[in-house]
């Protein structure tokens, strides 16, 4: 099983890093949503003090949302998602594989990014690294619950639009805590709950995802 | 309940007329309950003494909200009931069930508005109740999309139920995360579930009219599972000799 | 679709699947290899339902479809070693080239998929029948497979297909273009009019 697991995630950080592309582009995305909020609200150090972690979670979340199509798209179009799915080891697994390697590629870059941008909107140090640990947290439960969506719209006509309308309601909770967490005196109950979350992804969204697939490949 | 019963309208071809003959009783019912609701509501209630009349438009709006909610708690059932045991109807029934409960949703959140409006001078308030609702519209807009944007009726009945499913584990997370949002923000806890303290005629006029709207949710849920019915069976024998 | 369609497949058999465009063909091999579900009836295999032996049933069938399965950015040997390592099983680089080799694609086997020509690539979907893979699996199920194969590579398609009923293995498969084989018995479904016949469709244990 672990073969099977530890495969699907190195050939998927193999492909990855051949298309660097695809990466890079949705970390410029992060950074252009996050130069947007002082060209559209002003550049008034206080005002970004207080908008920024809120204006940086959301451009995290729209970002880890637009490369949700290229979790499964390029599988499906030439059939090695068929193919996962029909290894006999389990489906859930190999999914899980492919969001953590997803992940790996999508939020740790925005993880890393953040303090760039949070230096931009003048956030305090220990702010930052509420905003990091928050993002830490917050991220892997944005590609877990955004993985399901781009299950359920595997080959649909609408992608992007549609994957957003199915997925950004289900991002609330996270984005209150994640946001939260960064602008709360004592951001402990935030990053608990966070963890919380994503304890319940990690332990829900790869088997949901599985059997969204499965019913997108009928 | 007698199974045979139950395993005899669960095939569209025999629930069809039973629900053409359900209809218009649901309908009149829906019409006698909610008239009386009105009436007890907008005519017999007392004036709140701080709110004055415009108030009365909780008699919409509380009912129109409770709707919404348990509308997509029965969508959410039909779907996992036709995605669990592959039986067509139930899927179909959620898909009739959702616009009626987007409508209900969209209806509580304008009432929210005009409730907003003469109380608090404004025409939204992001209070932990209307901001819920919104985002329950979201969900049924997100259902509805998906089905209509997925051409094949079995993958759209199956994609929507796992998507109904996923949200209602979530609704009660995004609510609670909402409330908690809302108490972090808002300094005054000005909001609109603190409505005037329950006379029995309010709640009596309430009732009457959730019990108006529970009508009219049949009425309408099960005109428009006959109308899938046509389409999808269209080319059903059963169909073909009726015709 | 198709209706009442029948069928029963035991060792060293091939069935062959026919049918105008359009009549299924696609649908039913897929549905044999448990990817989509009948409306109606069911696949057993060696007895069992697929639901109950999927794990099973998947380790010991192949199916290769018309997508050939292949990254475009992966080399022809990482492309092999990957989709090993997916089916749970370690393939060294050293033994996916000498796999490729054999197959003829000895030079290829360093280039990226998308470099390859359609022959090379369909070369590659099908380089895992010839491997331990190919011979750990009792049954193949192959749409089209000979579609885009010049002479020589059909030739060495049909000698790995007679290894593979020698062995006692089944097949299921669609072809445009009649394929030479040899299995204990050829059998023939035409989903235009489907014959009827016995059970539903359950493998028997290999030899």
């Amino acid at each position: 099983m672990l073969t099977a697991f530890f495969g699907v995630i190195r050939r998927d950080l193999l492909l990855a890093m051949r298309n660097r592309a695809d990466v890079l582009s949705s970390v410029f995305f992060f950074v252009i949503v996050g130069a947007l909020a002082p060209l559209g609200l002003g550049p008034e150090p206080a005002m970004l003090r207080t908008i920024g972690p809120g204006m940086l979670w959301i451009a995290a979340l729209l970002s880890s949302m637009l490369a949700l199509n290229r979790l499964f798209a390029q599988d499906h179009a030439d059939g090695t998602l068929e193919q996962l799915m029909l290894s006999p080891e389990p489906t859930t697994l190999l999914v899980a594989g492919k969001i953590l390697a997803h992940w790996l590629t999508t939020g740790i870059p925005l993880i890393i990014l953040s303090p760039l941008l949070a230096l931009q909107f003048g956030l305090p140090a220990e702010q930052t690294s509420t905003l990091m640990a928050s993002l830490a947290l917050g991220t892997p439960i944005l590609s877990l619950i955004g993985a399901i969506g781009a299950a359920l719209t595997l080959g649909v006509r609408g992608g992007g639009i549609l994957i957003a309308l199915l997925v950004l309601p289900l991002y609330v909770p996270v984005l209150i805590f994640g946001a939260g967490a960064a602008v709360a005196p004592d951001p402990q109950a935030h990053l608990f709950l966070l963890g919380g979350l994503l304890a319940a992804a990690v332990a829900l969204a790869p088997w949901a995802t599985a059997a969204a697939l499965r019913i997108a490949l009928e | 309940m007698n199974t045979s019963l139950l395993y005899r309208y669960a095939s569209p071809q025999q629930f069809y007329p039973l629900a053409g003959k359900l209809i218009p009783w649901f309908a009149i019912l829906a019409v006698l309950l909610t008239t009386a609701g009105l009436y007890v509501g907008l005519v017999r209630a007392p004036t709140d003494w701080q709110q004055g009349d415009s108030y009365r438009i909780i008699y919409v709006h509380v009912p129109a909200a409770w709707m919404s909610m348990v509308i997509y708690l029965a969508m959410a059932f039909w779907a996992g009931i036709g995605l669990v045991m592959n039986t067509r109807l139930s899927s179909m029934m959620a898909s009739a069930l959702a616009p009626t409960g987007a409508m209900f949703t969209a209806l509580a959140l304008w009432t929210g508005a005009l409730w907003g409006r003469p109380t608090w001078g404004a025409w939204w308030v992001w209070d932990a109740r209307l901001t819920s609702e919104l985002i329950l519209l979201f969900l049924y807009i997100g259902f509805m999309t998906l089905q209509s944007a997925i051409t094949e009726p079995r993958r759209a009945d199956r994609a929507g139920a796992v998507l109904a499913l996923v949200g209602v584990v979530n609704i009660p997370i995004i609510y609670f995360s909402v409330k908690w949002w809302n108490t972090l923000h808002q300094g005054a806890s000005i909001s609109l579930t603190a409505a005037p303290s329950m006379a029995a005629v309010m709640l009596t006029g309430m009732l009457l009219v959730a019990l108006g709207a529970w009508s009219y949710t049949f009425a309408a849920a099960l005109a428009r599972l006959r109308c899938i019915i046509l389409e999808r069976e269209k080319r059903a024998a059963w169909l073909r000799e009726a015709a | 679709m198709f209706k009442n369609v029948s069928l029963s497949l035991a060792a060293g058999q091939a069935l062959r699947v026919r049918g105008a465009n359009g009549s299924g063909k696609t649908t039913l091999l897929r549905t044999l290899a448990g990817l989509a579900q009948p409306e109606s009836g069911e696949v057993r295999w060696q007895g069992r339902a697929l639901a109950a032996c999927r794990d099973v049933y998947h380790s010991q069938m192949i199916y290769l479809g018309h997508a050939a399965a292949v990254k475009d950015e992966l080399l022809a040997w990482e492309n092999l070693v990957y989709s090993a390592r997916l089916n749970g099983r370690v393939l060294e680089r050293r033994a996916a080239e000498q796999s490729l080799a054999a197959l003829g694609l000895g030079r290829a086997a360093q280039l990226p998929a998308r470099s390859l020509s359609q022959g090379q690539r369909k070369r590659l979907a099908l380089a895992r029948l010839h491997g331990a893979e190919g011979e750990a699996a009792p049954l193949w199920i192959l749409d089209e497979p000979s579609n885009a194969l010049d002479q020589d590579a059909a030739a060495a398609l049909c000698t790995a297909l007679d290894r593979h009923f020698a062995r006692g293995g089944m097949l299921v498969y669609t072809t445009h273009t009649d394929l030479p084989l040899h299995p204990a018995q050829a059998l023939e479904l035409n989903l235009d009019r489907p014959a009827p016949t016995s059970a539903a469709p359950s493998g028997a244990s290999p030899c």
